[in-house]
């Protein structure tokens, strides 16, 4: 009867807006990567996918665009000394504080997520920390996992919260001006992950006229906005509250919902990534070929050089063994299912 | 009714060439009348004048036009009163339990998602309780959709709104389903599930929720108006008819030094009820409804609202933990611990204002104890924040669902912020049903008041009809 039509004010705070998951550094980083990408991106496509995934190997030419940082995979000669500064600080803690804060992620399946019936972390990033914590205070337990977002990686390190990173946190020139990193312990590419049976063939024309699905502020964002291949991967009202957050979401797994849900056609990540979401869903796989490879290293504070070299040393120990070394070994546990064809560790690169 | 039958007219009194013509009063003629009755009018006001001239003729139309005052004071007074009851009724019987079951709607959707979101963080299997939680408060709000829906119109405000929510709801308890599936198998792409869903009914079906709520509380103020009106036409008629009958017997008495003419007097004790009648009845019945109003309906809006912002809070302080800092705001802050300070904020300000509006100490204590719950529950928080923050997730768990017991039936949630949680919504509850009372007693009295007007109005007029005709035909008969 009398039925108010009063208009209402518009609709509260928006939808799950703002995550800047790589942050602006890799925004830049990301197209300083891109820049050098032009320029490479002949030279990768020339490699047969199968060598570059099995060989887990750093391409020496890399960021060649900032001549300052020719080779940011290159870290400092490992050293095995107790008694370095660095490392002495963390050993000389005593009683429940005996521990290694680890900064970790628990949202990336395979890398670090925690299992719901256990409520324990686990995954590739996990296992790499626990040996760090194992070679420094002589126990996997000796460890404390702060779960911390994308976005806080490096002030987590300059606050001093936590005191290494181990997050599928990629070595980038650019954050090499806050953190340092060890040497890389895992190579990776951005790549698409499709529907099985999915016309989309890869990074290429085939994204014309599709939905697809990247994480706000990642390098994946980065590349489509450079080159989309006439790909719709943006929101209408981007960055407005009115985003909807349906192309560009908050966080990686998000895209695997809406792929899952039919809204989108693919998602772009990085191959690495992807591998934890195709661990999840069978019904989805990688198409194409990675493009620029990047590179996940262990992050500590900037100028702690005593512990990136101890790091540096645990890493020589993680790789070595071949077949049977604990890197081969916790890779076939965690990503052997989403990512095959691996048969090695990238080669450490250093630069003193 | 105009006219007395009994009486005959007197000789001198009008023109014959028109015998069952009754005299009409001297109104200005309608609006545009064609030319040719023109005629037919000039020629009863001629009648008329001639009538003046005689006292017959003069009491002849005194009587019809006191009788079609009294008459049209009942009429207008009936036709009033009925649509004051009607809007009184309104509020009481339909605009009052729509606005309680959209704020029922609003209330079921908010705690269904915070059940979800208690549900995955206990992990499988689900606690039964929260289980139980969940699937009423879905049933509860799919039912009153559709209640609603059959008492509004598809193109209303609230039309909208109700589609919008028939359409959500089924796509919400979809993703709530894969987010358990996924769950139980230990992926965390349920998780992301468990995201999207809260997201969905953030951003969607609760802001729908709201205005559904506002357009039917929107709805029951306006029919709380209606019903408050004050029936200026009634007064003003009323006051004229007992001027009128004043008048009649003053020049009665002037003219015969008779004191009492039985008929006229009658007549005006019945016109003098009705007026008092309906004054009462109406004021009796404003100050009712506005009491319904500014102490229940606004009470009620402002609890409701605390207790939409206790759920939210809730169900963000749940995901807080579930997300962990995959989302983040434009602050690069933690969106779920950063939209759980909000919650909270608003929480304390809607309890501040409520205990302004109780009235009595009754209404005051549930809102008290809400109030000591939600810093009780501020300080939990802070304690499970800052285990978490040190990595301690077990803790930091246990301080916002509780322990899962032997059985894995059900959950202590002694010392946990579930339980302070608990206890702010079981203090609002109990604080929301105390208005809604207070509300349905003073809405009822208000249209109890209203009650018997219409009906009381058409036989007090009547009265004062039949006692005007007979008091002025008593006067006529002397002169036969």
């Amino acid at each position: 009867m009398t039925s108010t039509d009063r208009s209402r004010r518009p609709r509260g705070p928006g939808p799950f807006r703002g995550l800047r998951g790589w942050g602006g550094v890799s925004a830049m980083a990301g197209a300083c990567v891109l820049t050098a990408a032009v320029t490479l991106l002949p030279l990768t496509r020339t490699t047969s996918e199968e060598t570059e995934r099995s060989e887990q190997r750093i391409a020496t030419a890399l960021p060649a665009k900032a001549d300052d940082c020719p080779s940011p995979e290159a870290s400092l000669r490992p050293v095995d000394d107790d008694n370095a500064p660095g490392v002495k600080a963390i050993r000389d803690r005593t009683g429940d504080d005996r521990k290694l804060i680890v900064g970790v992620d628990q949202n990336s399946y395979r890398w670090g997520a925690r299992n719901p019936d256990t409520g324990d972390l686990e995954g590739f990033d996990i296992d790499l920390a626990k040996a760090i914590a194992t070679d420094i205070l002589g126990s996997p337990d000796a460890i404390v996992f702060r779960t911390i977002p994308t976005n806080q990686r490096i002030e987590a390190l300059k606050s001093g919260t936590v005191d290494l990173v181990v997050r599928t946190m990629t070595i980038t020139c650019e954050r090499l001006k806050d953190v340092s990193f060890s040497t890389a312990y895992f190579q990776t590419g951005q790549q698409i992950l499709v529907p099985k049976g999915s016309t989309i063939t890869g990074y290429d024309e085939s994204l014309a006229g599709k939905r697809v699905c990247t994480a706000e502020g990642s390098i994946a964002n980065e590349t489509l906005k450079s080159e989309s291949f006439g790909a719709i991967f943006e929101d209408e009202n981007e960055g407005k509250p009115s985003d909807k957050d349906q192309l560009t979401v908050p966080n990686q797994l998000d895209c695997l919902v809406r792929l899952q849900l039919g809204e989108v056609d693919a998602l772009m990540t990085d191959n690495a990534l992807a591998a934890g979401q195709a661990a999840q869903d069978p019904a989805v796989e990688l198409r194409g070929k990675p493009l620029k490879p990047e590179y996940y290293g262990v992050a500590a504070k900037r100028g702690n050089d005593d512990l990136v070299r101890r790091v540096n040393h645990v890493l020589e120990e993680y790789r070595a063994g071949g077949p049977n070394s604990p890197w081969m070994t916790s890779y076939r546990e965690w990503l052997a299912a989403g990512l095959p064809g691996i048969t090695k560790p990238p080669t450490a690169a250093y630069r003193d | 009714m105009t006219n007395q039958p009994n009486v005959r007219p007197a000789p001198p009194s009008a023109p014959q060439h028109a015998p069952a013509q009754p005299p009409m009063p001297p109104s200005a003629p309608q609006a545009g009348p064609p030319p040719a009755r023109r005629a037919a009018w000039a020629e009863t006001t001629e009648r008329l004048r001639a009538a003046a001239t005689t006292e017959p003729g003069r009491l002849r139309i005194i009587g019809a036009a006191l009788a079609l005052l009294v008459v049209a004071f009942g009429a207008v007074t009936a036709w009033e009163a009925s649509d004051r009851f009607t809007a009184a009724d309104d509020v009481v019987n339909r605009s009052q339990p729509l606005s309680v079951d959209a704020a029922d709607i609003y209330r079921s959707l908010a705690d269904a998602d915070t059940a979800a979101a208690s549900g995955f963080l206990a992990g499988a299997p689900e606690p039964a309780d929260i289980q139980k939680t969940y699937r009423t408060d879905i049933t509860t709000a799919s039912g009153l959709l559709i209640t609603a829906a059959t008492h509004t119109d598809g193109a209303s405000e609230s039309g909208r709104q109700i589609a919008t929510l028939n359409e959500g709801l089924p796509r919400y308890t979809g993703l709530i389903e894969q987010a358990r599936a996924y769950n139980r198998q230990g992926l965390p792409l349920g998780g992301a599930y468990l995201r999207y869903a809260n997201q969905l009914m953030t951003n969607e079906l609760l802001p729908a929720a709201e205005k559904l709520y506002a357009a039917e509380t929107d709805r029951l103020a306006t029919d709380n108006d209606d019903a408050r009106l004050w029936p200026f036409v009634s007064t003003a008629l009323g006051a004229l008819a007992f001027g009128g009958l004043f008048w009649a017997q003053r020049r009665n008495y002037l003219r015969t030094n008779r004191v009492f003419n039985h008929g006229l007097l009658a007549a005006t004790a019945a016109s003098t009820v009705l007026l008092l009648w309906l004054a009462a009845a109406q004021t009796v019945a404003r100050s009712d409804l506005d009491n319904a109003q500014t102490h229940g309906q606004a009470s009620l809006k402002v609890l409701n609202d605390a207790r939409i912002n206790s759920l939210k809070a809730r169900a963000n302080e749940n995901l807080t933990l579930v997300a962990r800092g995959a989302v983040l705001n434009e602050d690069n802050k933690d969106k779920y611990e950063t939209d759980y300070t909000t919650g909270m904020d608003k929480l304390s300000v809607a309890l501040g204002r409520a205990k302004e509006l109780a009235d009595n100490s009754d209404g005051r204590t549930p809102v008290n104890d809400a109030i000591a719950s939600v810093s009780e529950w501020r300080g939990r928080h802070a304690l499970a924040s800052k285990a978490d923050k040190a990595g301690d997730y077990k803790t930091a768990l246990a301080k916002v669902i509780g322990t899962k017991d032997a059985t894995g039936e059900s959950f202590r949630q002694k010392d946990s912020t579930g339980e302070s949680f608990r206890q702010v919504d079981s203090s609002l509850k109990l604080a929301i049903e105390l208005e809604q009372k207070e509300f349905d007693t003073y809405a009822s009295d208000g249209l109890g008041a209203l009650d018997g007007l219409a009906i009381g109005a058409g036989a007090l007029a009547l009265v004062a009809a039949v006692g005007t005709v007979l008091g002025i035909g008593r006067r006529l008969s002397e002169y036969r």
